[in-house]
């Protein structure tokens, strides 16, 4: 791995390389990028750079031209002839290519002016869209390492653990528990061989949560310093990253930038000749849930069964083959270099009084910006889906998001001005989770939100503790009896009243969470449960088999002349009607699947 | 020079920095914007271009910034240049060839002197990066 003295390039196109827009072809624009640029001649001056997730995946694939920041988007291959010639060649940024505003005339050429990236604050991301990720140069360049010779060299095991103290960094890994006094906790214990260890929590498998993939993409080299402190700090030798296998990339990536850093002796023995000893190893999970609770994960290192145990003993005392072990999530080992280089006090300046720093979330389900984005603790929801995320597609209303993932609940929209922390999300009933948000509209139905959420959990139980194995199902069976309205009055307390016991009797957080999504819907959306249950009714249209079709008569035949297409489309034969007259559905015959509605081009077609 | 001393590290730091300050958004103490129009082509602005790339980098310098834009109007003085150092107004030079690039970036952008025999006017206009 010898390093070649870079040149001096006037341009930089930073173009994302995170998995979204690699699925969105990614690589095929850069290498139209770079036929173009040599065809031009201009491959002296200007040089294609991947990076790693820039955070508004709704536009991908995307690229950034540095200097001057120009954010272009959407890119297909054929606009890169044309792109070239104007931008690189003659100086003319394109602007059909640039992203405008839906309610605005003009594009907005320049990044940090887009509402998008307005709000966020990059901590954990600091070198999003600046860096190549498989380039350890680019890190060490953005002072990359500069917090890890200041830990190593300036600071004792007790600074660097007080500077994480007064950091108030919690941990982002779900449970929000204070990261300097579990690391005290792990310092403290005692360990018969002197053996403890580290252990980078990337699991993350809540559905719809690509924070911790992001980071491990994009930018490896800040969880490998992180971790690097965290053991001078705690007096670790070996630490292990933990990643599903499911995300190739961000293995792929960790990999090259763990033999990188082997290769500056940056890992291994006397790190930067200081006498310190620490290395890493990779661990590739399987893509369990539950194996991101710490003692499963724990027991999957070590080539057991992916269970979780009983805490106590915590891993901070008795963790990896019974030492004391220290376990982070991937966004709270991200943090650490900062706030060694920068300080405790700096990092506590943002945020809440009890949750302090920036968090990252990915934000998808219905919502303008999908995308993944840093923001200060304490902003609110408001200003994540309407000023970030650009609001809800097709002027729909928004109703509920959900955050914490599958553990945690549904906030409505009556707490959209809520203020995003730990203690704030909890009191709504929901929690911070990892950081996923998913966004409902209208014509989401709550129950079956509640349904789905659940139907994930109880799938992913491991079985090992009873209330959770068999709670999670009879609460899935009620619940899919009410979609089906075939749910009793009973059901709700009955739903309350398993809930209550899960939470209570379940072994670990998965079983001890489960729950969420159906107690916040039932707290904040108990009308929906009530018109299933009493109506039979399913008020957003979503749950099949309580919908009921029927065809206006009137509007069939005056602006729809008995067209016939619902008829003919039908898979049961249950309309009646010929062509020229107003169609009629036999609800006998009818098993509700929907076609019809969906074929009609006169809106005859309703649906109650 | 694999397994690096903090020494170093830092010397590494600095000679990254020398290729990738181009994509920082910080305070640059000198800017350089070659004019690109057809006209500017056409009388060889592509060579001014590389000039000044070559200048930035045979110093190793990572506080200049040179940045492109269209036509600047005077078709038939180009190759033109505007050069902006910070806190100061911008000054253009006119009919540019590769030795005057050489001059100009040794007394202006380094000795913080302008080179008024090759000026046009001075603070005729700033460029379009902030
Ligand atoms: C079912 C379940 C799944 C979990 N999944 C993750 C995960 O994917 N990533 C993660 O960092 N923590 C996960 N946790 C939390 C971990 O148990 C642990 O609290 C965390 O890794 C500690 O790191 P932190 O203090 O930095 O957050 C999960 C917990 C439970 C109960």
């Amino acid at each position: 791995m010898a390093v070649e003295k870079e040149k001096l390039y006037r341009v930089h196109l930073m173009v994302c390389a995170g998995t979204g827009c690699v699925s969105n072809h990614a690589f095929e624009i850069k290498e139209a990028l770079e036929k173009e640029i040599k065809r031009r001649g201009l491959e002296k001056e200007v040089k294609v750079v991947t990076t790693g997730c820039n955070g508004f995946c709704e536009r991908g694939p995307l690229m950034v031209v540095q200097p001057g920041n120009i954010f272009y988007q959407m890119l297909t291959v054929k606009d890169i002839p044309y792109l070239v010639e104007e931008h690189l060649l003659k100086g003319r940024p394109v602007k059909k290519l640039m992203y405008q505003p839906p309610e605005e005339k003009t594009p907005v050429p320049v990044l940090s002016e887009i509402n998008f990236f307005k709000k966020q604050v990059l901590v954990a991301l600091r070198n999003r869209g600046l860096i190549d990720p498989e380039k350890i140069e680019d890190y060490i360049a953005r002072d990359g390492y500069k917090a890890l010779v200041k830990a190593l060299t300036q600071m004792t095991p007790e600074e660097i653990i007080h500077e994480v103290t007064i950091s108030g960094l919690r941990g982002r890994g779900g449970a929000g528990f204070p990261t300097g006094l579990k690391w005290q906790l792990v310092r403290n214990a005692i360990s018969p061989d002197n053996e403890k260890y580290l252990v980078c929590n990337g699991d993350e498998g809540d559905p719809g949560a690509f924070m911790d993939r992001s980071i491990l993409e994009a930018d490896p080299h800040s969880v490998i310093e992180g971790m690097l402190i965290g053991a001078k700090a705690i007096g670790a030798t070996q630490g292990f990253i933990y990643v599903r296998n499911e995300y190739p990339l961000a293995v792929k990536r960790i990999l090259i930038a763990l033999d990188q850093a082997r290769y500056y002796g940056l890992l291994g023995h006397d790190i930067l000749g200081t006498g310190f000893d620490f290395d890493i190893r990779v661990v590739r999970g399987a893509g369990a849930f539950v194996c991101g609770e710490e003692t499963a994960l724990l027991a999957s290192i070590e080539g057991r069964l992916g269970e979780p145990r009983p805490r106590p003993p915590y891993p901070a005392e008795k963790g990896l083959w019974g030492k004391p072990t220290c376990i982070n999530n991937v966004e709270t080992w991200a943090n650490i270099p900062v706030i060694i280089d920068r300080g405790g006090k700096w990092f506590a300046s943002i945020g809440t009084a009890t949750s302090k720093g920036t968090k990252v979330f990915s934000i998808v389900g219905k919502i303008n910006n999908t995308g993944l984005v840093e923001v200060p603790m304490g902003i609110t929801l408001r200003e994540i889906i309407y000023d970030i995320g650009g609001g809800i597609p097709g002027g729909k209303k928004f109703k509920a998001v959900q955050t914490g993932g599958p553990s945690g609940g549904c906030i409505p929209a009556e707490l959209i001005n809520l203020p995003i922390d730990y203690e704030s999300l909890t009191a709504a009933g929901s929690m911070m989770g990892s950081g996923g948000m998913v966004v409902m509209d209208e014509d989401t139905c709550m129950v079956d939100v509640a349904r789905y959420f659940l139907s994930f959990t109880q799938d992913e139980s491991c079985g090992k503790c009873t209330p959770c194995r068999e709670g999670t199902k009879a609460m899935l069976d009620i619940l899919t009896r009410i979609t089906e309205g075939k749910g009793t009055e009973e059901d709700l307390g009955l739903l309350e009243e398993l809930a209550d016991t899960i939470k209570e009797a379940s072994l670990c957080g998965l079983g001890k969470t489960a729950p969420n999504p159906v107690l916040t819907t039932l707290r904040y959306f108990r009308d929906e449960y009530i018109a299933h249950i009493q109506d039979k009714k399913c008020p957003a249209h979503v749950c099949r088999s309580l919908n009921v079709y029927k065809i206006d008569p009137q509007i069939c035949f005056e602006k729809g002349h008995g067209c016939d297409v619902c008829r003919r489309n039908c898979a049961t034969d249950a309309i009646i009607g010929s062509k020229g007259e107003a169609h009629k559905i036999d609800q006998t015959k009818c098993i509700k699947c929907g076609v019809c509605f969906d074929v009609c081009h006169f809106g005859a077609v309703k649906v109650e | 020079m694999p397994k690096l001393t903090i020494e170093e590290l830092e010397k590494l730091r600095e000679e990254a920095r020398k290729t990738t300050f181009i994509r920082e958004q910080g305070q640059f103490r000198a800017k350089i914007n070659v004019h690109m129009g057809t006209c500017g082509l056409a009388a060889g602005a592509r060579h001014i271009l590389n000039a000044f790339l070559q200048e930035i980098e045979k110093r190793g310098l990572t506080d200049v910034l040179l940045t492109t834009s269209g036509c600047a109007g005077l078709c038939s003085r180009e190759p033109m240049a505007t050069i902006e150092i910070a806190g100061q107004a911008p000054v253009k030079y006119i009919d540019l060839t590769e030795k005057k690039v050489e001059e100009i970036f040794e007394k202006h952008i380094q000795g913080g002197e302008i080179v008024t025999a090759y000026a046009l006017g001075i603070g005729s206009e700033k460029t379009d990066l902030s």
